[in-house]
């Protein structure tokens, strides 16, 4: 079959050519902030911005939380449906895959009707709350490929007889999750993790909508004023986005997970 | 047993494993489901039915169909469907190509890796790198210039038109074909091509009789899903346009910040019409997919 492998390259080609072109783009845009020749400038404006480092930190603080809740929400109940309610399964997958249905910005309009300052849960009357309502957002979007990959790690050990050993040399529950389960899925649990933090890094929908100094915003904002350091930044998000599935791979390497499962 | 004791929120004491007390374990995530994914979204299509004074109506469904927002919607599903028709068809040929078509093999996992990068690589850097690529001042469209003299931008595209966004969704389109798509390629196997040419079958034929009628079923169903993944999508499209191109996200959102309607009610059936467009294809999508996996084992 040589003709379809002339095809194959040809395809392999033109999809090279169109993925690789806009990052060259980029890159050759965001050198070009000094006139007639190439530098970094645009790259030491952006780090000297006090508003990066202040949105990108926020933003890193939003991910490392949205996980951390995540995981303490995702795991005790993926962990309880496996092993004790296997009923609730269909129900709760199901749930897990509903924020792929409904967009984003119809979730985070949801929330500003009913937990804004005239409603029962007033979370956005203080900017505490309003982060706390933004990084429950995050679980939220995170929740499909958290759930999966929790689920797959689950899968992949021996979940019953973990339980029934600890407990029988007197673990607790809370013993048994943190100390027993825990270890045993960490290639999962860092495989979504690193999933997460690539979610939440850039996100604006949500951000945005709900008003608060993340990453995602202030990109769109120097977007529509600047010209070289959005390309710059540009570049670090697809650097930081590369980086998180890198490590996700590699943390998945261990547990024959589908790792292409990435929606 | 210390089946009473209320140790840990989750830790619902072992003991009591197969009792009816099941249910207590996922009540923590339930009641994060309900405050934070299912009670907003039923406020808001409890609200598409309300009038002013909050009464039953079907109103605001009604006043959907003007002009406005009605072109929204032809706009947003044609990049949408757009963008998933040729980021189906190029994600098909790409995925295709690394899988059968005898390319080294050090492709394939690098195509693998990218697509999970460039299928999340969306959003407000998405659109600047188009804009760097392909915008007034882009390096394409100056080297089109310098060394073809060809002006892109007087044949009457923008990067901003619907044509731009579409090639530009089409970053994240079709690696999440690729994605998707994989599974269901390496499920064809090898033995019914071979088989087919033995029996003196062409390629066109082996295409036509076999290769399709196993995989369209996945391929519709992805080519479903891309298309809710465009039309749910804000940041991109806000980031390169601003509010200059009417598709829905872009009115929901303004609508959102500024009740650019002028009818609250009506914002919530923008919602709704939404979520109706993207649940069909997203079920439609799972029941193919159901399908599908019943032939490719």
């Amino acid at each position: 079959m040589r003709e379809s492998r002339i095809g194959a390259w040809i395809a392999f080609g033109i999809g090279a050519l169109y993925f690789i072109l806009p990052l060259i783009a980029t890159f050759e845009f965001s050198l070009r902030m000094k006139r007639g020749e190439y530098s970094f400038e645009a790259y030491r404006v952006v780090f000297a911005d006090p508003r990066f480092q202040a949105s990108f930190t926020y933003s890193v603080g939003q991910a490392l939380a949205t996980i951390f809740v995540g995981i303490a929400l995702v795991v005790p109940t993926a962990y309880w449906v496996r092993l004790r309610a296997p009923q609730f399964r269909p129900i709760v997958e199901f749930i897990t895959l509903l924020p792929l249905v409904i967009p984003a910005i119809v979730i985070v309009f949801g929330y500003l009707r009913i937990f804004n300052s005239s409603s029962l849960i007033p979370l956005t009357d203080t900017n505490l709350g309003t982060d706390a309502l933004l990084m429950f957002g995050y679980v939220t979007l995170a929740l499909p490929y958290l759930y999966r990959a929790v689920d797959t790690g689950l899968q992949a050990i021996d979940v019953r007889t973990l339980t029934e050993s600890a407990e029988s040399l007197g673990a607790n529950a809370f013993t048994i999750l943190t100390r027993v389960i825990l270890p045993n899925i960490r290639p999962a649990l860092l495989s979504g993790a690193f999933l997460t933090f690539a979610i939440v890094i850039g996100e604006f929908t949500f951000a945005a909508l709900l008003n608060r100094p993340a990453f995602g915003p202030y990109l769109q904002l120097l977007g529509a004023n600047r010209a070289y350091e959005p390309s710059a930044l540009a570049i670090m998000a697809f650097l930081v986005t590369w980086a998180c599935m890198g490590l996700m791979q590699l943390a998945s390497r261990g547990l024959r997970l589908p790792t292409t499962d990435t929606r | 047993m210390s089946a009473t004791s209320p140790e840990t929120r989750h830790g619902a004491p072992f003991a009591a494993a197969r009792s009816p007390m099941a249910w207590l374990g996922i009540v923590p995530f339930m009641i994060f489901a309900i405050l934070f994914l299912l009670w907003p979204t039923a406020h808001l299509v409890i609200g598409a039915f309300e009038s002013k004074d909050g009464g039953f109506t079907f109103a605001n469904i009604a006043n959907l169909t003007q002009p406005a927002i009605l072109n929204a919607y032809w706009l947003s599903i044609r990049i949408s469907a757009a963008s998933a028709f040729l980021g189906g068809l190029l994600g098909f040929a790409l995925a295709y190509a690394a899988i059968s078509g005898g390319l080294p093999r050090w492709i394939r996992p690098t195509l693998t890796t990218f697509s999970g990068v460039a299928s999340n690589f969306a959003g407000v850097p998405l659109a600047f790198a188009f804009i760097a690529t392909l915008g007034r001042t882009g390096l394409v469209t100056t080297l089109l210039v310098k060394w073809f003299d060809f002006n892109l931008y007087h044949t009457g595209f923008t990067i901003l038109s619907f044509w731009g966004l579409t090639l530009t969704y089409l970053y994240f389109q079709i690696p999440l074909m690729v994605l998707i798509l994989t599974p269901a390629l390496d499920g064809l196997k090898k033995e019914w091509r071979e088989a087919a040419s033995i029996l003196g079958a062409s390629s066109l034929q082996y295409w036509l009789r076999i290769a399709i009628p196993v995989l369209w079923p996945s391929l519709l169903g992805a080519v479903l899903l891309l298309f809710a993944n465009a039309f749910g999508a804000v940041a991109t499209a806000y980031a390169l346009t601003g509010s200059s191109l009417n598709i829905v996200p872009i009115l929901l959102f303004a609508q959102i910040r500024g009740d650019v309607l002028h009818n609250p009610n009506l914002g919530y059936a923008l919602a709704l019409g939404m979520i109706v467009i993207t649940a069909l294809s997203n079920l439609a999508y799972i029941w193919l997919r159901a399908w599908s996996e019943r032939w490719v084992k």
